[in-house]
């Protein structure tokens, strides 16, 4: 089917199958930040936005997401190599394969939550595994990326 | 993976209504997470997200909840959070992450009568009906009751009343299915009490729920009213949980719910 996706504030015209995921179609598109790390929806790895809102693009069929506003991490990378900055001066970048679909959650969070606590942090990030287990480091990093902002 | 032949994307109710009659296999998809999960050859596959079922929609009687509103909605809704002492939202708020939520479904969550369900058991504790395309409106607990038949899940309907409502679970992990789960309103004088993920189905504790209703506070404590309900459901073994276990946490769970409505 054929179908317009606005990615990154370009529109792409592709044509998807009509059970082909969001996540494969960013990535026949060149985004490879979009990692698939468990396929049974729990990883987080592949999220990008949807209107802002973080989903998983693995779980989003792509023709869902038609005049929608899809930003992936390509799209935000100011934004994205600031907090990816203070994830490394934390010590917390390992494998860095979890990096980019974290990162877009961080961000989400920090656009909708206004001075969340620590629960709330990792409430929010309950949805993005890191299988190095590098989650007090991410913690550390979230909560510096986050004071740099109050500052 | 899942595939799909042909798919249809109706604007309206009526068109939606048209297509059922003309497949009757036709699968309406939900927000595909567990769809995902299988290797099912779809013929035809029917996609209902244009038909403005995604909003929830407050009247002043009723909060009318649309098919394709997903858990993330629900979880943020000022309505849903301010009535029934924010149980829905709380018994959403522990599946997966927030990126789930935002894919997942009211309505496959309801229609698929999922064991493991968290909102099951938070929409039985409240005067909810689901509205059906071919079936009509009726009480969820009346379709729960029934066998799954070809239909389309359209709406849930909720009446506004000032009851209390907790909702609690329990899980191995903070993301993980739950191993059990309950909920217990209160509206006047009637109670009821839910347990789910026994691992099947949610359902009403009848006889602990009229044992608590009839009794006037004080003269049956919490504990008697939660060991009933313990005794009058069954309950299963899996992975997670066993029988057992499972039975003797929901003397925990109930209590600790009963004793949340009536703080």
């Amino acid at each position: 089917m054929k179908l317009e996706l606005l990615i990154n504030q370009k529109i792409y015209a592709l044509d998807v199958a009509p059970d082909e995921m969001l996540a494969d179609t960013l990535r026949s598109k060149g985004f490879l930040s979009i990692r698939k790390g468990c396929d049974t929806s729990c990883c987080g790895l592949c999220t990008v936005w949807i209107d802002g809102k973080p989903v998983l693009s693995c779980t989003m069929l792509s023709f869902r997401v038609a005049g929608k506003a899809i930003t992936t991490i390509e799209g935000i990378q100011p934004e994205a190599e600031k907090f990816a900055r203070i994830l490394a001066a934390e010590g917390s970048e390992q494998c860095g394969f979890c990096s980019p679909g974290f990162i877009m959650t961080v961000i989400a969070m920090k656009n909708e939550l206004k001075n969340p606590t620590e629960q709330d942090i990792q409430h929010y990030l309950a949805g993005n595994l890191c299988r190095c287990t590098g989650y007090m480091g991410q913690m550390r990093a979230i909560k510096t990326y986050l004071r740099g902002e109050v500052q | 993976m899942f595939t799909i032949e042909s798919l249809h994307q109706p604007q309206t109710l009526s068109e939606v209504k048209q297509l059922v009659e003309k497949y009757p296999d036709i699968t309406v998809l939900g927000g595909c997470g567990f769809l995902k999960l299988s290797s099912r050859k779809i013929p035809v596959a029917l996609d209902l997200s244009r038909c403005e079922l995604e909003k929830i929609h407050e009247t002043e009687q009723h909060i009318e909840i649309g098919a394709m509103v997903t858990l993330r909605d629900i979880e943020k809704n000022p309505a849903l959070n301010q009535w029934f002492d924010g149980a829905l939202p709380k018994a959403v708020s522990h599946i997966l992450g927030v990126q789930f939520r935002s894919c997942a479904t009211i309505g496959a969550s309801v229609y698929a009568k999922y064991g493991f369900s968290d909102i099951l058991p938070a929409l039985l504790a409240l005067d909810t009906q689901v509205e059906l395309l071919r079936g009509g409106r009726m009480p969820l607990v009346d379709f729960l009751s029934k066998p799954i038949t070809r239909d389309v899940l359209t709406r849930i309907v909720i009446t506004k009343d000032k009851r209390r409502v907790s909702y609690q679970n329990l899980r191995n992990a903070g993301a993980d299915f739950p191993l059990l789960n309950a909920a217990v309103s209160k509206h006047d004088a009637e109670w009821k009490i839910i347990v789910g993920a026994r691992p099947a189905r949610a359902e009403i504790a009848v006889q602990a729920s009229k044992l608590l209703t009839s009794s006037a506070y004080g003269t049956v404590d919490s504990g008697t009213v939660a060991m009933a309900a313990s005794m009058e459901l069954a309950f299963g073994s899996n992975n997670k949980a066993s029988a057992e276990y499972r039975q003797a946490m929901c003397q925990v769970l109930v209590k600790r719910a009963i004793e949340e409505v009536l703080a």
